[in-house]
């Protein structure tokens, strides 16, 4: 009975053990994937022609595999993404953290929660309609489907993140530090900006670094957006990312040409394992500041 | 200092707003239920998007009923069993890569795994298997905050009495983290509604009008796709708008739900 008893026990451990291990599994197998599937084809046409190749034909008679645009597409577009919605995104932390009343923060707080739920073609079929035409009038361009457009689009995007994790660390900042300050004779907005945002600033780098990975890995909006010719990035030109170039031609494509593909999604995928670690940095010494 | 603060919040408020009344009023009129009830056809030039409504309920299904239990057992190991703190890391720094990971790799393995390797062919089971590795970490991170608000008094009390630690765990873990594997819920499935890239190349695009059996085994798209497909492909904008405030309503829908469980749970637990 009682060895019956252990056996149970025994069993119950290693099926949640089991459990357990799948995430790790999932991220082997992901990472094998990859690795496997993303290197013939990076072989074939040597990896500085991959990396630094200015010319993106896979259908040509004699098609030419370089990546240069979609790297510097998605490094630019980031770019922008971050220089447009981290300052919007920083200063609604903090208004909505320290100084909104309650009932404008709750407020404020479930027009976030909509922003970040929105799906992204919903942000795709706006930004086409809107947009698109927009640019084409105001900027007096042939076209206005373009990496500003896409741009503009993953800065809203990233609005939601960044706002949320930068208020939870704000939130975070002890009382004692702003009244001490207060105390010495600051203004509260001195307060605010000298005190509180220092003490949360590996918070609010993590936030900004979140808002770097959502957007280099965003692909339908941007593929809506975006024009989607291999062009070298230009703000009124349309161009093609890393996360569309996989998208846009996985589905006819063959041969090396799909091989190609996979080794796009190699250099996508290490981009965003940096910005892991870059992340995991940031929040853990959030985490041992608080 | 003060202006620039209110003048950004005001900007996020306003986007906010200006997105939801956008689609609404673009989309709401165009929603007929001709539309919401027959399956498109080609030789009418009908467009009905019935197939995709049954597409998406049948992959949050198919994934909720994966996922669920896969993420608690994982939470319950990490905080019931674990004792060694380097696996534990181990654990749930893969949980947040797999958190970090774009959803356009996902379709990408979730095609060459699930459907190449695995020989599902494109069908709605291998984009629920894709959404459930998704998913997987946002389950297993509610239900973990969950298991640490169970009091250790309880477990201790259990144990006191000479139950064994499965016992502990069925009868007095698992009913704690019911509010946590319900949160993981509501949070996946507006995760599930709001996915596109992810299921393009795993669930496909076709617009058949299948029971749920059938409807895993074969091909079809979700709403999102659908949306997509109708506007990149076909120029069918009226048909996406409504189809965008279809979604807007259910993300409005899945946001209220989750903010009156949070709130439920709370109360309950103050008690």
């Amino acid at each position: 009975m009682k060895s019956k008893k252990q056996f149970v026990e025994r069993l119950v451990h290693g099926v949640f053990l089991l459990l357990g291990l799948i995430t790790v599994g999932c991220v082997l197998l992901i990472t094998i994937y990859l690795v496997i599937s993303g290197l013939p084809a990076i072989r074939e046409i040597g990896l500085v022609d991959f990396l630094f190749g200015k010319t993106w034909k896979s259908t040509a008679a004699e098609p030419s595999f370089g990546i240069l645009p979609f790297i510097l597409t998605s490094i630019y577009s980031t770019a922008g993404a971050i220089l447009l919605g981290v300052p919007i995104g920083f200063f609604t932390a903090v208004y909505l953290s320290k100084l909104a009343p309650a009932a404008v923060k709750t407020a404020v707080s479930s027009a976030v929660s909509l922003l970040a739920g929105i799906p992204s073609v919903v942000y795709g079929l706006v930004g086409m309609l809107v947009l698109v035409p927009g640019i084409r009038n105001v900027f007096d361009v042939p076209d206005g489907a373009s990496m500003l457009a896409a741009t503009i689009v993953l800065a809203v995007m990233i609005l939601p993140s960044i706002i949320k994790v930068s208020i939870t660390s704000l939130d975070a900042v002890p009382k004692e530090y702003e009244d001490a300050s207060l105390a010495l004779g600051a203004t509260p907005v001195e307060t605010y900006f000298r005190v509180s945002v220092p003490a949360a600033k590996s918070g609010i780098a993590a936030a900004v670094v979140l808002g770097v990975g959502r957007a280099i890995g965003e692909a339908m909006a941007v593929m809506m957006v975006s024009g989607n010719a291999p062009n070298m990035p230009s703000l009124f030109e349309s161009v093609r990312f890393l996360t569309t170039a996989v998208a846009s031609e996985m589905s006819y494509s063959r041969g090396l040409q799909r091989q190609a593909l996979f080794s796009i999604a190699l250099v996508l995928f290490l981009f965003i394992m940096l910005i892991n670690a870059a992340l995991n940095f940031f929040l853990k010494r959030d985490k041992e500041k608080g | 200092m003060r202006a620039l603060m209110a003048l950004s919040t005001a900007f996020t408020c306003g986007l906010a707003l200006f997105l939801l009344i956008y689609v609404l009023a673009k989309g709401l009129p165009n929603i007929t239920w001709n539309l919401l009830s027959t399956k498109p056809s080609y030789l009418t030039g009908n467009i009905g998007i019935l197939p995709d409504i049954l597409n998406t309920v049948y992959i949050i299904l198919a994934t909720l009923v994966i996922v669920i239990p896969l993420g608690a057992g994982a939470a319950v190991y990490l905080t019931e069993y674990a004792q060694n703190k380097k696996l534990v890391s181990v654990i749930e720094y893969a949980a947040e890569t797999l958190s970090g990971i774009p959803s356009i790799l996902y379709g990408l393995i979730g095609m060459l795994f699930f459907c190449q390797f695995f020989g599902l062919s494109t069908s709605l089971l291998a984009g629920a298997l894709t959404l459930v590795i998704m998913n997987l970490p946002t389950v297993m991170r509610t239900t973990q905050e969950s298991l640490k608000t169970v009091p250790q008094s309880y477990r201790e009390g259990a144990f006191g009495l000479g139950a064994g630690k499965w016992r502990v765990i069925r009868t007095v873990v698992l009913p704690g983290c019911i509010d946590g594997v319900i949160t993981g819920c509501i949070l996946s499935v507006g995760r599930i509604l709001g996915e596109s890239a992810a299921l393009l190349f795993t669930a496909g695009f076709a617009h058949a009008l299948n029971g749920f059996f059938d409807g895993l085994g074969s091909a079809g798209a979700s709403l999102t796709v659908a949306l997509y497909i109708y506007v990149k492909e076909q120029g069918e904008f009226q048909v996406g708008f409504a189809i965008a405030a279809i979604l807007m309503l259910l993300t409005l829908l899945v946001d209220l739900l989750a903010a009156l469980t949070r709130r439920y749970f709370q109360k309950r637990r103050s008690q």
